[in-house]
């Protein structure tokens, strides 16, 4: 029996039916996904038109080069990402490892910056509950408006759900190269890599929705 | 046992040119660079329209802030649907999946707009409209 034949489950037709299947299963998955992140941006879009003022002083705190450089970053994992699905998709076991590898490394790097851009934040007394000085008064003593410490949680939650599912994403994806290499994936069969695709481009939209909302609504709060 | 058969032949033969046909429209690299570098140029198109203080160019507070959020998430939903239909092949499945695509974008457009409607409309001085 080749490892091609065996990975068609007995209760498909055939593998489009099978492949087809998977598709909507996982689409299915991130429309529950879509609803898992609604509820944060929600609040985000509640408490934002409470205090605009304060939402954008707060935002002005982050590095806008260091997230847009972080952005670009992402969308290159994307892209090798969809070069991997394409290398599998052709049977060329090699190609899509090493495509794998390449998206692990720039997630890899994004979470990173993302490590440094937190240890910033905790360095200026920025963590809701855990380190706040901050989030109470400036560098000058100035008491911080209402809704200051709010952007904040926000950011936490929203930015860290996402880093937690790029974590998740990682040793999927090196999974797959190791599974790759080992020839259980070929032209015919290659869904794992297609699914695993479409969970990793979700988490880089989910990216370009989060960069504009938190990075740049304050961003032209410093010109003045 | 030679009718099943002949009938087998023709439908391999009608639809191997669809096949063929298929393959030929599906995802490309070129395209797949390209669509990178939209997404790229957008990024950087964002950042920069974000430094401009639109309420100060419009004159107008409330104004300048609708004319940001309109530029960075116009710029934000081009993008998605770039990655969508390009990078997660949407525009190749068949169309339950994009009906269920677009399922989810207008269960997320009830949650905020129902819920934004409603604070929006909401009063702090309601006891005067009772009685």
């Amino acid at each position: 029996m080749s490892s091609v034949a065996t990975s068609l489950q007995h209760h498909f037709a055939d593998f489009k039916q099978q492949k087809e299947t998977a598709v909507l299963g996982m689409w299915s998955f991130l429309i529950q996904e879509v609803m898992f992140f609604g509820g944060l941006f929600l609040t985000y879009v509640v408490y934002r038109s409470q205090y605009p003022g304060a939402f954008a002083l707060a935002s002005a705190q982050l590095n806008v080069n260091l997230g847009g450089a972080n952005t670009i970053v992402l969308i290159c994992s994307s892209l090798t990402m969809a070069m991997a699905v394409h290398a599998a998709s052709k049977g060329n076991r090699a190609g899509m490892a090493g495509w794998l590898l390449l998206t692990i490394m720039f997630g890899s790097i994004f979470l990173g910056v993302k490590v440094f851009e937190y240890k910033e934040k905790w360095d200026h007394g920025l963590i809701p509950g855990i380190q706040d000085f901050g989030l109470k008064f400036d560098h000058e003593g100035v008491p911080r408006p209402t809704g200051f410490a709010l952007y904040f949680a926000l950011y936490f939650a929203m930015t860290g759900l996402h880093a937690v599912h790029m974590i998740i994403g990682i040793p999927l994806l090196l999974n797959l190269a190791i599974n790759g290499l080992r020839g259980k994936y070929g032209p015919h069969y290659y869904t794992p890599v297609e699914m695993t695709g479409l969970y990793w481009h979700f988490v880089d939209i989910v990216w370009i929705f989060l960069f504009p909302l938190l990075y740049l609504i304050g961003a032209h709060v410093g010109a003045h | 046992m030679s009718a099943p058969t002949h009938h087998t032949k023709a439908v391999v033969a009608h639809t191997h040119p669809e096949a063929a046909d298929h393959e030929h429209h599906g995802p490309t690299v070129k395209m797949y660079i390209a669509i990178f570098l939209a997404l790229c140029v957008l990024t950087i198109v964002t950042v920069v329209t974000a430094k401009i203080d639109f309420a100060h160019v419009l004159n107008n507070q409330a104004m300048g802030d609708l004319a940001s959020n309109v530029v960075a998430l116009g710029i934000a939903c081009t993008k998605a649907t770039l990655v969508i239909l390009f990078f997660m092949h949407v525009k190749y499945e068949n169309k339950l999946v994009g009906l269920a695509v677009v399922a989810s974008v207008i269960w997320l457009s009830f949650l905020l707009l129902i819920t934004t409607s409603d604070y929006m409309t909401r009063v702090t001085d309601w006891h005067l409209f009772t009685k």
